[in-house]
């Protein structure tokens, strides 16, 4: 064996090895949630609302309520967005302001998630006077997810073929019917990609809806967007922080990250298959 | 092989060969006919560089023009100028006058959408859309407006069948059209601009990607439309400019070198450029 050979197989051993430290950790993780969660999860569990001060009963009004949050931060960083990254890639001259603009976004990613929170706080809940509710959340969430919308679909945008955008021109459309008809529906995979990262992101977020629409603990169920909610993230916080019974809450607590882990995971699943059948009625 | 012989490789001199259009360039481009499309002193610049200069060349009605010469000559960029598809890039800038059945369509008071309805183009690779075959060829349909499903499935049909398509897919009409081969996905092209019902097509090297079967039937077809459009071809391929053209001009360096019948150019050119370039000694 040559010294090449060598330091290829010693290469390719280490890259096996750093994969497979991922894989146990990510198996650590899940068979540590499961193990402890599942003792936890029942039906009662998952379509009641708590009681005992949080020591018994379900957590459903957190399941709904991270539900609510995270269909409206999609809600509203979805459109805006697409909206900005197609203004961005298609209409926008080149030069230092788009330049500008893009590196703004990213760095927007960069964010501390805490401080969109004293944002939302301050522009939603005060500024706009929307309260701590479901909108304020939304909204703070979006804002949060946006830069990751934006970039998976300009990432999709640029890589249309300008050979199709042509195609569609010269056939006597404008170009926002090319915009609409051909290049939106030819980079959906890729904004899909967008909206599974984002779901993940705003479902998981504790930081950016403890200021704006998370509620300590509830009885009921939110009426209106204008209502607070439970949230699986804060629920969990709440419970591990300041609770009274550690005991009884820790397990609900690792019950409810089960599902929190479970509700992300069926989001993305979701948003995949979606991205799925647009490719095959779209490429072939 | 070119199968043309040259009977008199002098450059410039007249030879027994027919010649519909007497004269050189200079007296600009008389076809006989009101012709379809008139290009007078046209020049074109990227920026500061010049891609065309002072071309006038004219279009017949039913007829096929091939324009050939090496890369980079500027040929693409000129029939690109007829459906104004230049516009698209920044910091172009066009002087002349490019008439389309007398009036011109450089100014602004011609929209360039409505132009594009009237003149269509196939381009050097096929570039169907990630949609299905039908709404492929739909897709001109109901961006002009039409929306009643059977007027649209009978257009359909019919342009597919000017493209010599139709049955080798009508039983996938729903399928994807970037599962077609790539000959198939340039019939399809060419189906979809048939649709719009335009007046003129232009080829832009239509067969650049395609295998020799596969050009076969795109110049049989080119050779079945001709009939009924004005048609321009740019191609690389003398051979295909032989074969399916009834007018050729050959372009150099943005310049506009010689155009006549197809058979005098390949036959007798009258400028030793494209005699060089005819008979292989560059491009």
């Amino acid at each position: 064996m040559t010294k090449r050979d060598l330091f290829q197989k010693a290469g390719f051993a280490m890259l096996g090895l750093c994969m497979a430290a991922n894989v146990v950790f990510l198996g650590a993780i899940l068979w540590f949630i499961a193990s402890r969660g599942l003792p936890a999860i029942s039906w009662e569990f998952l379509t009641a609302a708590p009681r005992d001060a949080m020591t018994a009963g379900g957590i459903a009004p957190a399941i709904l309520g991270t539900l609510y949050l995270t269909l409206g931060a999609v809600a509203v960083a979805l459109p805006l967005g697409v909206a900005c990254a197609v203004y961005l890639t298609e209409y926008s001259p080149k030069g230092w302001a788009v330049n500008l603009i893009r590196i703004s976004v990213n760095n927007l990613a960069g964010v501390p998630s805490v401080v969109f929170g004293l944002f939302g706080l301050a522009v939603f809940v005060k500024g706009a006077g929307f309260g701590v509710s479901i909108l304020s959340g939304s909204l703070t969430l979006g804002m949060l997810t946006l830069p990751l919308i934006i970039s998976a679909s300009q990432e999709a945008l640029v890589a249309v073929p300008q050979s199709v955008r042509e195609a569609s021109l010269a056939l006597g459309a404008s170009r926002w019917e090319t915009i609409r008809k051909v290049v939106l529906p030819a980079a959906l995979p890729g904004i899909l990609t967008g909206v599974i990262l984002s779901v993940g992101r705003a479902a998981g977020e504790t930081a950016p809806i403890l200021f704006t629409a998370a509620a300590f603990y509830l009885k009921g169920y939110p009426d209106s967007i204008f209502s607070e909610v439970m949230a699986l993230p804060y629920h969990i916080y709440a419970l591990m922080t300041e609770g009274t019974h550690p005991e009884a809450q820790t397990r609900i607590a690792y019950g409810s990250s089960l599902v929190l882990l479970a509700l992300v995971l069926a989001m993305s699943m979701l948003a995949i298959y979606i991205r799925q059948r647009q490719r095959r009625s779209y490429h072939a | 092989m070119l199968s043309v012989t040259l009977e008199n490789p002098a450059a410039g001199a007249p030879s027994g060969a027919v010649i519909l259009n007497a004269g050189g360039t200079a007296e600009g481009d008389a076809v006989g006919v009101e012709p379809k499309i008139s290009a007078r002193g046209v020049n074109f610049y990227y920026g500061s560089k010049r891609a065309l200069r002072d071309i006038s060349l004219d279009f017949a009605p039913r007829m096929v023009t091939a324009i050939i010469g090496p890369s980079g000559c500027g040929k693409s960029t000129f029939i690109r100028l007829i459906n104004r598809m230049n516009e698209l890039v920044p910091g172009t800038r066009l002087e002349g006058e490019i008439l389309l059945d007398g009036l011109d369509i450089t100014g602004p008071a011609c929209d360039a959408a409505e132009l594009r309805k009237r003149v269509g183009m196939v381009f050097q690779k096929p570039n169907p859309f990630p949609k299905t075959i039908f709404e492929n060829v739909a897709y001109g349909l109901e961006v002009g407006g039409l929306r009643d499903r059977l007027a649209l499935e009978e257009r359909v049909e019919l342009s597919l069948r000017k493209a010599a398509l139709w049955d080798e897919v009508k039983d996938r009409l729903r399928e994807s059209a970037l599962g077609l081969s790539g000959g198939q996905q340039q019939r399809l092209c060419i189906a979809r601009c048939l649709a719009v019902e335009p007046e003129v097509i232009l080829f832009d090297e239509p067969c650049a990607s395609l295998d020799p079967i596969s050009t076969a039937k795109i110049e049989e077809l080119i050779l079945e439309l001709k009939r009924q459009y004005t048609i321009a071809i740019v191609t690389h391929n003398m051979q295909q400019a032989a074969r399916v053209s009834d007018r050729t001009a050959f372009f150099l360096m943005g310049e506009l070198i010689e155009v006549g019948p197809t058979g005098r150019i390949f036959k007798a050119p009258r400028d030793k450029r494209t005699e060089d370039y005819i008979t292989g000694r560059f491009g």
